[in-house]
């Protein structure tokens, strides 16, 4: 046990410091950040003093681990555009993506397991396929486009939410909305078919054998081990979601790292992206372990293989 | 659905089973969704091909007075341009025609290379473990741990947006789900019969590879390719939608709900009828990749 977490935990470690390098260096990749800094309209002068002032005169390795040592210090830098520190920023955004997220998926959660569990109850039967038809149909739906028609509807035309911004609680509606209608289907059916399997299992018969009440062998026992599956995918979901707040939080004009991301990919804002994109990875990486943990001790044939 | 009954083989006597083929074409046959999906694509596929020969009007052809004349059903409509045009005068039918092309020429195209990337990955970590399996879990690991949509972006503010680059750039970031699928499939066949005849006939790695487990894993991978297309053609969408993907005045979907954008209030549908054409090429692909995935099921899986 402790050495298949030991093994996968030493994997992870070497894929952050691969994805540190990758985002270090492919960034590196759009020439003379330099002469990008300094503007166009510089001199050959100012171009140097700029590549100077930013260290970036120095070999790329040498500019890597200076970076990377910095970082193990907590320090993440300064954005190049407003000089900002970068942790500053990442702690102003990442309460407004977390904000977001959870409660996006949370609500996913509250309306596709009743549907999935549902549909399972009722299976090959019309509702099931209507609720199968509407979840395919939710997830065909492109969220950023139905981040724009949810605008459109509410902000615009019925102006019951506010356009854009994360000032209060009412900016928040439409974006986690949205999150929450996303991909419904994946999370649909994944209920269902393990309530399915659930519903056909031994013990739910010998359950209702003993005369136990209906509401208590569906809820009780098929639900909860139908359940135990969709924590774990919804932990690696969590860390998968942090990187696709992206579009919601630009259409929204919120400033979480979604927003902050985008916004310094656009300005070349090169330590703010890689702060970020190394952020979500370092999140998404321990949230899978401790998914496979929680798998781990949920299921004793993975521990003893 | 799952296995036909007597009367439909040809010989009632004949103890022969179905070829998975037949098998396959009998389910066809009879799975709504699947005939419902392939027919969607079909026609999206034929727009798709056809885009030169269907428009009514050149989609670069910008006409300042012709500006945004709505579809044929609103009043102010006219059959010249059925679904209207846009702020720059240009047909938006044609648009969507030419849009519908690069979508799914996009999708096929990264769907492959991905496909490649990822199968090879899969097959040769699944086959011979040990230190080169922990290289591709390590490869896995790392890909998924990046944030797809972010990385993307700045790789596109880097290198610029064109067809070639979005596609290679996809698919670069595209290809985990294939190995993440082949690679547990392909060790359980390491151990079986086949692969150890294969081996003790001396047959060279490649051809174990390729020619004897690669056909084994050949329905998981159209399915995977499927869903891969649906995925990228909302990811090209969404990255031209933002600005970094195709540049204007390309018709990308994307790019046009951006361009209907401003409109939103008055003219709403310059933003919804290119999103729709995605939504249909996302149901039509849903409803495909999980038909084919009912069609090389076994029997206990197909039901379901």
């Amino acid at each position: 046990m402790l050495g298949f977490f030991l093994n996968r935990a030493a994997t992870a470690l070497l894929s952050i410091i691969t994805v540190s390098i990758l985002s270090f260096v492919l960034l590196r990749l759009s020439g003379d950040l330099a002469t990008a800094l300094a503007g166009t309209e510089a001199t050959p002068e100012q171009v140097q003093a700029t590549a100077e002032l930013y260290g970036l005169d120095r070999p790329l390795v040498v500019q890597y681990f200076d970076w990377a040592g910095d970082l193990l210090q907590g320090d993440f830098g300064r954005s190049i555009y407003t000089s900002e520190p970068v942790t500053q920023i990442l702690v102003n955004a990442l309460p407004i993506t977390l904000t977001i997220v959870l409660l996006g998926t949370l609500l996913n959660i509250l309306i596709s397991v009743p549907l999935g569990a549902f549909a399972a109850l009722k299976i090959n039967t019309l509702p099931d396929r209507a609720v199968v038809g509407f979840s395919v149909g939710m997830s065909a739906i492109p969220n950023f486009w139905l981040a724009l028609l949810l605008m459109m509807v509410f902000s615009v035309t019925l102006q019951w939410t506010p356009v854009a911004g994360s000032e209060s609680w009412q900016h928040y509606i439409l974006p986690v909305v949205t999150l929450g209608l996303s991909n419904l289907a994946a999370r649909t059916r994944l209920t269902r078919a393990n309530m399915v399997d659930a519903l056909n299992a031994d013990y739910i018969r010998t359950a209702r054998a003993m005369g136990l009440k209906t509401r208590t062998v569906l809820f009780k026992y098929a639900l909860r081990v139908a359940l135990l599956p969709l924590v774990a995918t919804t932990m690696v979901q969590l860390g998968n979601q942090l990187g696709r707040t992206v579009i919601i939080e630009t259409i929204f004009g919120m400033s979480g790292l979604g927003g902050e991301v985008f916004r310094a990919i656009l300005r070349q804002d090169f330590p703010v992206v890689q702060a970020i994109v190394l952020f979500i990875s370092f999140a998404y990486i321990v949230l899978t372990l401790l998914a496979d943990l929680i798998n781990a001790v949920l299921d004793p044939r993975i521990r003893l293989s | 659905m799952s296995t036909p009954p007597a009367e439909v083989r040809d010989d009632p006597f004949e103890t022969r089973a179905l070829t998975p083929f037949q098998l396959a074409r009998y389910r066809a046959a009879r799975h709504p969704g699947l005939l419902i999906g392939a027919t969607l694509y079909a026609l999206l596929a034929l727009c798709a091909l056809f885009a030169p020969l269907l428009a009514p009007h050149d989609p670069f052809e910008a006409n300042a007075a012709l500006r945004l004349i709505p579809p044929v059903w609103n009043e102010a409509g006219s059959w010249t341009n059925v679904l209207g045009t846009d702020a720059f005068g240009r047909d938006i039918l044609s648009r969507v025609l030419y849009g519908t092309r690069i979508s799914l020429g996009i999708g096929l195209a990264v769907a492959t290379f991905s496909m490649l990337i990822g199968t090879t990955l899969g097959l040769i970590g699944g086959y011979f473990g040990g230190r080169i399996d922990a290289f591709v879990m390590y490869l896995i690991t790392t890909k998924l741990a990046m944030p797809q949509l972010v990385v993307l972006l700045a790789l596109l503010s880097v290198f610029g947006g064109s067809v070639l680059v979005l596609i290679v750039v996809i698919a670069a970031l595209g290809w985990d789900r294939y190995a993440m699928v082949i690679r547990p499939l392909t060790m359980r066949m390491r151990q079986q019969e086949f692969t150890l005849a294969a081996e003790v006939i001396g047959a060279s790695k490649p051809r174990i590879l390729f020619g004897e487990l690669l056909p084994n894993v050949m329905d998981q991978i159209l399915v995977i390719m499927t869903v891969e297309m649906g995925l990228v053609i909302v990811i090209e969408a969404a990255i031209s939608f933002l600005g970094l993907g195709l540049p204007p005045p390309t018709p990308s979907l994307g790019l046009m709900i951006a361009e209907g954008r401003e409109y939103m209030f008055f003219l709403p549908y310059l933003m919804v009828i290119p999103g729709s054409v995605i939504f249909v090429a996302e149901i039509a692909i849903f409803l495909l990749g999980d038909g084919i995935g009912d069609l090389f099921a076994p029997d206990d899986r197909s039901t379901q």
